[in-house]
């Protein structure tokens, strides 16, 4: 069976993230400890160049590989933001591995692994393929998770994340093949017309759906599949678990949306009440058991729950029976904006908890951050900046983000959700504010005084930077991002 | 129906001036900030007072209106501009921000730069709450203005500041929460498809939905005001907070509520305002009365105060839903009044406190004889605060008081009782404070004020008389923009209720709209 060069061209950017990925485990082993630093930025121009070619191709739709994989906008703006975290993480690691004592180049490899994966994820028009993204994506995540060998809970949180994370696989991979006896098939085009006549209803159609469902809310982190989360986030390494908040869920609900519009668009009304109840969930047990987090990625981890809750709501949207092709697509654009908008807050925020780990002290529980603005008033500016914008306070970018799935929400008839939504955004708005209060409100101890060195790095600095200037810009002039993500958004019927 | 700019960008300068100050403080050294953020406060104030001097008082539209697309979908638009309602409190913004910065010169001696920030952008988001013309754009000021607040209470406040910040921004939060979703709701309903604040108050929506909306309106604005029972932020902030805190809070932070209601509430959901104007105007005398109540049982001079303010705003909001000319002109004169004349009982209460480190009356007492010239000054204020004619809180109430009147008289004459109360807690308060018997330890402390205080209490001094005894150019300003608000106003209570018996105010209210009322309004 001979391959397609066109084909390949079409998956060129996953072609070049794998090899760059080879090609640094190659180069690892023979480069000198100092120059390690080299592996990082190749990484970054492979990104780079992947960017450039990704955004050149918006706005067509073709499928590869016999309909198996499948390059339109939508994918393509996932692979946009998915090159930016990775980068932003790399660029992150650069001081934080060293300031850990963890200095490996392979991390930059599985990041580029696991991108590859996110990639297949996002443009998968097959369970399988998707499937096997996820895999690729998961996998090598349970080894990032691991990387502080030497430290208990980061082993922990590997085979924690490890063993549920194989659970969730099983259960989504029981629902492909449940699906496929049910279908005949595991193209999502196929499955549409399959489910579309067997009718509503269908049971065996829908155990396979929920199996999926169960899946997905496990990567995404939706309640109740969310356990894995705040012990995981704690364990792993601070710009992996930044990287697991934001790209993996990215990935995660772009290939969801796919599944579930594209797969089961012809029976909304047997999922939607999930999704809707799974979203009130998340929003409830994410901000309420936040509040009472003491270990600032915990909190980051709940937060990053709740904002998954927030997403749903679009989901819902999208899946509502009665609304319009029109609103059911402004649900979907607004997840794409949300989740665009929290990738720059959350990398932002992990970015200042990473810097603030000073050798041996981890900067991680919320004391640590006592009096903060005394002693690094920039660090202590940019915590609150996330921080508002995580709350979803104007002028930031989490308002917008916020106000574009609303928007949604109510267009579809469900003011009620955005009322629900914005309730919680307030509980969300004390835990932020905490952080805050605590950095601007609460006098400093006294060897705290004394500790006064930041992890700072030029690579670090380019990251807050970024984040900063993305939760600013956004925030003021979303303009041409909402553009992008309602010209990309799915097509639905 | 809205006057352009001409050109000249005169509110967004007005509204972005204070946040070039912040650039420059950044870039200057930290012992210039007080200087810059005068300077520029000063600047701003000047640069606001060309909308007074230009404003045409002859029609109701917005005038120095400037609009621009903001984000094309949905259409969203930075759009201001000032109408009679809005000059006033653009005015006294601009006219506060600068004495604040002068109470503050120095009693705030502790990270004085994020200080001077923090009032800047209190600045330009409240003057962008009161200019706004997009209901978006309205939002994103009224939501920015929590951060700085919150960072003035939090930072630089009193003992128990944490607590009294994470309370101000939680309770105002909450309330905001409902607004946005009946923004929403009302882009959607409008048939416009617009945020346009104009285009959304001409249209019509059902009852029922009015309802629905008013009632979200009034969970955000009510906790602003604050109304009874939402006003239990109100007393923690103050006293908890730095005086230019509390200034800005009570002067202007406060209008913002009953400006809402002004601006949005009554024209936009016309029905639904004279559906539960009884129950708005029953909480409004509780408000009232049990303020006033509450402030005679304060010894800390700071809560006094802000009890008083709940009781003064209680006016306000009588003033406003009375829905006549008379009410509502004094609702808005009194939201100028409380302005200035709370302002000045703060910066008063501030300068004691850098003396003598208490706020209590107790150890406050006796002032005339060490401080005869700060006793003058806290005397006026008093009495201006209790309503002395030929003050400017008088003018204010009795306006109010006429118009509530029309509405009911049962309600005016509890009102009254208000004043009454006012008279006798403020009194009271006076007597310790200037005639009471000197506390031994505070009295090495006490010494007349500085020239800076003077110079900071001065101007208001002038506006509580030139608003007691020529409150014209004041009022003059705002009859076509109030007339244009009762027109439909009127409307609908000609249309929904053709029956007399049903509305009393019906009568009066259209009897006295389209003569202009001439008579009955002080001139």
């Amino acid at each position: 069976m001979s391959i397609p060069l066109a084909d390949l061209g079409l998956i060129l950017p996953e072609l070049l993230v794998v090899l760059a990925a080879c090609v640094l485990l190659v180069l690892d082993p023979i480069t000198p400890s100092s120059k390690k630093d080299f592996l990082a930025w190749m990484c970054l121009g492979t990104l780079v160049v992947c960017f450039f070619i990704s955004a050149g191709g918006m706005g067509d739709r073709t499928f590869a590989f016999s309909d198996l994989v499948v390059v339109d906008s939508y994918a393509s703006f996932w692979k946009l933001l998915l090159y930016l975290v990775s980068g932003l993480t790399i660029l992150l690691s650069l001081g934080y591995l060293k300031e850990e004592k963890i200095d490996l180049a392979e991390l930059y490899g599985f990041i580029m692994l696991s991108l590859t994966g996110m990639m297949i994820m996002v443009s998968g028009a097959d369970l399988l393929v998707i499937y096997l993204g996820l895999e690729l994506m998961s996998i090598s995540l349970y080894i990032m998770a691991g990387f502080k060998r030497f430290e208990a809970k980061s082993i922990e949180s590997s085979a924690k994340y490890f063993i549920l994370g194989a659970f969730s696989s099983g259960l989504l991979l029981y629902g492909i093949s449940l699906l496929f006896g049910a279908t005949g098939s595991t193209r999502l085009s196929e499955i549409a017309m399959a489910v579309h006549d067997r009718g509503l209803n269908d049971p065996l159609v829908m155990i396979a759906m929920m199996l999926l469902i169960v899946g997905f809310g496990f990567k995404v982190a939706a309640v109740p599949f969310h356990m894995w989360t705040p012990d995981v986030y704690q364990g792993a390494p601070t710009s992996v678990t930044a990287f697991m908040a934001v790209a993996s869920k990215a990935a995660s609900f772009g290939a969801f949306l796919r599944v579930m519009l594209e797969g089961f668009g012809g029976i909304k009304q047997n999922w939607s009440g999930l999704i809707l109840g799974m979203c009130i969930l998340t929003l409830i047990l994410g901000n309420i058991v936040a509040i009472v987090q003491t270990n600032i990625k915990r909190m980051l981890a709940y937060s990053s729950i709740a904002h998954a809750g927030y997403a749903l709501i679009g989901l819902v949207v999208a899946g509502w029976l009665g609304t319009e092709a029109g609103v059911a697509s402004q649900g979907v654009s607004s997840i794409m904006l949300y989740l665009a908008i929290y990738s720059f807050m959350t990398m932002g925020a992990f970015a200042i908890v990473a810097i603030l780990r000073r050798g041996g002290l981890e900067g991680e529980e919320l004391d640590d951050f006592t009096g903060l603005a005394k002693r690094h008033k920039g660090a202590a500016f940019l915590m609150m900046l996330f921080m508002i914008s995580l709350a979803g306070i104007p002028p930031t970018a989490g308002f917008i983000g916020k106000f574009y799935l609303f928007m949604a929400a109510v267009n579809a008839g469900l003011a009620w959700l955005a009322v629900v939504g914005l309730v919680f955004a307030a509980v969300s708005a004390f835990y932020y504010l905490r952080v805050v209060m605590v950095m601007y409100m609460c006098e400093p101890s006294s060897d705290q005084e004394c500790e006064t060195r930041l992890a700072l790095s030029p690579a670090v600095t380019i990251v807050l930077a970024c984040a900063a200037a993305g939760v600013v810009f956004l925030g003021i002039y979303p303009g041409p991002l909402v553009s992008v993500t309602s010209s990309s958004a799915l097509l639905l019927p | 129906m809205a006057v352009s700019s001409g050109g000249f960008p005169w509110i967004t300068l007005v509204v972005f001036l204070p946040l070039l100050g912040v650039v420059a403080m950044l870039l200057a050294k930290e012992e210039m900030a007080k200087w810059i953020g005068f300077g520029v406060s000063i600047a701003v104030f000047f640069i606001s007072l060309p909308l007074w001097i230009m404003f045409n008082e002859t029609t109701p539209a917005m005038q120095f209106v400037e609009k621009h697309q903001w984000i094309v979908s949905p259409s969203i638009n930075y759009a201001v501009g000032i109408d009679g309602i809005s000059l006033p409190l653009v005015l006294l913004t601009t006219f506060l921000t600068p004495l604040c910065i002068l109470a503050s010169w120095t009693s705030i001696e502790t990270r004085v730069r994020e200080f001077m920030i923090s009032l800047l952008v209190m600045e330009t988001a409240t003057i962008g709450v009161f200019v706004a013309l997009d209901f978006v754009l309205f939002y994103v000021f009224w939501e920015t203005m929590l951060i700085p607040m919150y960072l003035l209470i939090g930072v630089w406040g009193g003992p128990n500041r944490v607590y009294a910040a994470i309370k101000f921004f939680l309770y105002t939060l909450a309330g905001s929460v409902l607004l946005l979703v009946a923004i929403i709701v009302l882009f959607f309903s409008s048939g416009a498809n617009t945020f346009d604040i104009l285009a959304i108050s001409q249209s019509a929506y059902s009852p029922t939905l009015q309802a629905w909306l008013f009632w979200a309106f009034f969970a955000a604005f009510a906790v602003k005001v604050p109304m009874f029972p939402f006003h239990t932020w109100l007393p923690d902030a103050h006293v908890e907070a730095p005086t230019a805190g509390s200034v800005i809070l009570a002067s202007v932070l406060l209008k913002m509520g009953t400006y809402g209601f002004l601006r949005f509430s009554l024209p936009m959901l016309p029905d639904a305002s004279l559906l539960f104007t009884p129950i708005i105007m029953t909480l409004s005398v509780i408000a009232i009365i049990y303020g006033a109540y509450m402030a005679f049982a304060q010894d800390d001079l700071k809560k006094l105060i802000a009890y008083s303010s709940v009781s003064h705003m209680g006016f306000v909001t009588l003033g406003i839903f009375a829905l006549n000319a008379q009410g509502i002109e004094g609702a808005i004169l009194q939201m100028v009044n409380h302005g200035i004349t709370t302002g000045g009982l703060f910066m008063c209460v501030g300068i004691i406190y850098e003396r003598t480190h208490s706020r209590q009356i107790s150890d406050n007492s006796g002032l005339a004889k060490p401080m005869p010239c700060y006793a003058t000054f806290l005397v006026i204020f008093a009495l201006s605060s209790v309503g002395l004619p030929g003050m400017n809180s008088f003018v204010g109430e009795f306006l109010v008081l006429v118009g509530t009147f029309m509405w009911s008289k049962f309600a005016a004459t509890l009102a009254a009782l208000g004043v009454i109360l006012a008279a006798a807690y403020i009194l009271w308060m006076l007597q310790r404070v200037i005639y009471g018997v000197q506390s031994e330890s505070m009295a090495s402390k006490l010494f007349d004020m500085n020239a800076r205080e003077i110079g900071m209490l001065v101007p208001l001094v002038l506006f509580v008389f030139w608003i007691g005894l020529y409150p014209k150019p004041l009022l003059d300003v705002m009859h076509a923009s109030v007339d244009h608000l009762l027109q439909k106003e009127v409307r609908v209570m000609t249309v929904e209720n053709p029956k007399p018996d049903n509305t009393k105010t019906f009568l009066l209210t259209e009897n006295s709209v389209p003569a202009s009322s001439q008579e009955s309004r002080i001139q």
